[in-house]
């Protein structure tokens, strides 16, 4: 069954990356996967979309998801600046990164705060806390696209030495914190 | 064999890597810029034995791998959009002077208005120049395709460049799961380039290319002509090799049946929206429409045989192109119109254009108006394209 | 699914095309392939042994490679090949090379 989830985050953040570490831990339990970035005249600081589709066989198309049935924002501000009812269908399930739990009707809402775990790991660059490996590990979970062992080990492909191990606890922190 | 997560720019990288390339040049351009950085660390921390040439420009870069080429190495370059207009004297250098040179275009729209996502304009412009023109439609494709690509333009039967399209972000910079075969398999199968058809080395001066009678060009056409029409069999024998000797899937050759022989309807597309066509096509042979899809995976020799072959019985074919001919109708559906050659009625659709997002259910509307447009006897044997624009109230011819 | 593939040419072998190809599109240089230009020649340089600097510039400015010029000597012409365009009497700082009409 083909699964269609969104990345609503801040050029910076990692959106792009987190669909990329969700690919790769789908595709080590097996699965198929594809991971979208949608590009335009991005800056620091700009929304950026990224898709992840999740199948048990291969993936044929390639163009935009557009009624994905879950959607995972990156910052809570993100929902003050733009309509969530247009991205994340009616009945879909929206994950925020938030310190408490935010009002979506019609929703299923979970919230992690990932951008204290990230601080509280010294993941910061440039004043911008990495919350990628966070809500990626809070995504996994809470959409059910993979393990919290396919993402630990999904992450070695991205990150190496201290920055691994740094962002393999901040994956722990968010599965077990994130709350609906 | 590896199974890696992988955007389509990587894929390439990883498959000039394994091929052995020993000379790149190349200039960056977004969306291709990936694929060249990614080739330049490799050869930056020794993980490739090549030469990797820095130029000022797109025509500097295929005119370096040209005089690489010409002296023998297995060369590579990549480019984009107005990149590739900036190189088109090369292009016709190369091909005319029958170097396997392997490009890979990232495909991107022409400005203005500036855009950097992909219709199929750019790769197209090649099209009489002499390259053999293939076009991916996943990132385990655009890999595969690169490394059959050298296997093909070098084949002495053959000795034409091969330009290498992948549709810039929905594939250069999507990951996808790619198996990548062992570099020492993929060395084995494709050995080290014989010097063909001539070696530039010091001591042997020879001028490429003299002024001579009129007749040499003409009969140096006539040659090409018939290396291009051999390479049908050697893309078809290569596809099907590789398939075999990596275990990996075989495409079909020069392009991709996909329940299109026997149908009444025939979609033809090419470029990875044509995924997001079978799905629709999918969906309506479920419903009950007895239609199917033939994916042109090579432009250049146009798959005209396997074309009349799976519309035989067709009741009317459509083409869905990525790119127009200003004053006629879309390219591929010009391609498609000409090699069906009045058999059979053509329609023909533009649309994503400059990128804009083509998914199943948009080839699900198109298609299914396409037939129901046949039924109600209103396709003639030529007609205007439709511009697909659901977007504006007013569309049309 | 897959096609039956008939070629248009059933020939498998380019090898044949491949030599015609390389024979007609390379140039290998050699000495007169234009046969003897000297017979093109209307004015004919001489050079005049006394007035000659030894300066080599004729040798350097020679469009067709005919002047022979002993590193630092008096040069000679290779009638063979000179078209006679003139080009060294043009430079020779010394005006040491006269352009003589043939048969004179």
């Amino acid at each position: 069954m083909l699964r269609e989830f969104l990345i609503l985050s801040r050029g910076g953040q990692g959106g792009v990356t987190a669909s990329r570490i969700l690919a790769s831990a789908a595709v080590l339990e097996g699965l198929w996967a594809q991971a979208i970035p949608e590009f335009g005249a991005e800056r620091r600081g700009a929304i950026v979309k990224s898709y992840l589709r999740v199948s048990d066989g291969p993936i044929a198309r390639h163009s935009n998801v557009r009624r994905p049935e879950g959607v995972a924002v990156f910052s809570s501000r993100i929902l003050d600046l733009v309509d969530i009812s247009k991205f994340a269908p009616e009945g879909s399930t929206v994950l925020v990164n938030a310190a408490e739990k935010p009002k979506i009707p019609g929703r299923e809402v979970y919230y992690v705060n990932a951008t204290s775990i990230a601080v509280g790991l010294g993941l910061v660059i440039a004043g911008w806390p990495l919350v990628n490996t966070a809500m990626s590990s809070a995504m996994a979970r809470v959409f059910r696209i993979a393990s919290l062992e396919s993402v630990v080990s999904a992450l070695s492909e991205y990150f190496k030495g201290e920055l691994l191990k740094a962002n393999i606890e901040a994956a722990k922190i968010a599965w077990d914190s994130v709350s609906g | 064999m590896r199974r890696k997560v992988v955007t389509g720019n990587v894929a390439v990288a990883e498959a000039v890597k394994v091929s052995g390339v020993q000379v790149i040049s190349a200039y960056p351009i977004t969306p291709q810029t990936v694929i060249v950085e990614r080739i330049a660390e490799m050869v930056e921390r020794g993980e490739m034995k090549a030469r990797y040439i820095r130029v000022e420009s797109e025509h500097s870069a295929l005119a370096a791998v040209y005089g690489a080429s010409a002296g023998g190495a297995r060369a590579f370059t990549a480019t984009s959009s107005h990149g590739l207009l900036y190189m088109y004297e090369m292009l016709w250098w190369v091909a005319y002077s029958r170097l396997p040179i392997v490009m890979a275009v990232v495909t991107r729209a022409i400005g203005p208005p500036w855009n950097i996502h992909s219709d199929h304009h750019d790769a197209l412009t090649a099209r009489d120049s002499g390259w053999i023109i293939g076009f991916a439609s996943s990132v385990q494709e655009a890999f595969d395709m690169t490394v059959q690509a050298f296997k093909i333009g070098e084949d002495p039967k053959v000795l034409l460049p091969v330009m290498v399209a992948l549709e810039g972000f929905t594939l250069s910079h999507t990951a996808e799961p790619v198996d990548v075969p062992e570099e020492e398999l993929v060395r084995e199968w494709l050995p080290p380039r014989e010097p063909l058809p001539f070696k530039i080395e010091p001591g042997k001066p020879f001028s490429v290319g003299n002024l001579g009678p009129d007749e040499v060009s003409m009969e140096l056409r006539w040659l090409m002509w018939r290396a291009m029409e051999r390479s049908r069999l050697v893309i078809r024998d290569v596809d099907i090799e590789y398939a075999k000797v990596f275990g990996l899937r075989s495409y079909g050759g020069l392009g991709e049946d996909f329940h299109a022989k026997n149908s009444d309807y025939v979609v033809v597309a090419m470029g990875a929206w044509s995924g997001d066509a079978k799905e629709a096509v999918e969906r309506l042979r479920s419903e009950g429409y007895n239609v199917g899809l033939l994916r042109v995976r090579f432009f250049r020799p146009f798959p005209w045989e396997e074309l009349r072959e799976v519309s035989q019985n067709a009741k009317a074919v459509l083409a869905v192109d990525r790119a127009v001919s200003m004053g006629h109708r879309g390219v591929l559906g010009l391609e498609v119109s000409s090699a069906l050659g009045g058999k059979v009625p053509v329609k023909n659709v533009i649309a994503g254009i400059g990128g804009v997002d083509v998914g199943p259910e948009d080839f699900y509307s198109i298609i299914k108006g396409f037939i129901e447009e046949y039924e109600y006897g209103s396709i003639e044997g030529w007609s205007r394209p439709e511009w697909y624009m659901p977007w504006m109230e007013v569309g049309g011819g | 699914m897959g096609f039956s593939y008939k070629p248009l040419n059933p020939e498998r072998e380019g090898f044949e095309d491949l030599k015609a190809f390389a024979e007609k599109l390379l140039a290998k240089p050699s000495p007169g392939s234009a046969g003897k230009t000297g017979m093109w020649r209307l004015y004919r340089p001489v050079v005049s042994v006394g007035k000659c600097v030894k300066c080599g510039i004729c040798w350097l400015y020679c469009p067709e490679n005919t002047i022979i010029w002993p590193f630092r000597g008096i040069p000679s012409v290779d009638y063979d090949y000179c078209k006679g365009c003139g080009v060294c009497s043009e430079v020779c700082p010394a005006k040491a090379i006269d352009m003589i009409l043939e048969g004179e």
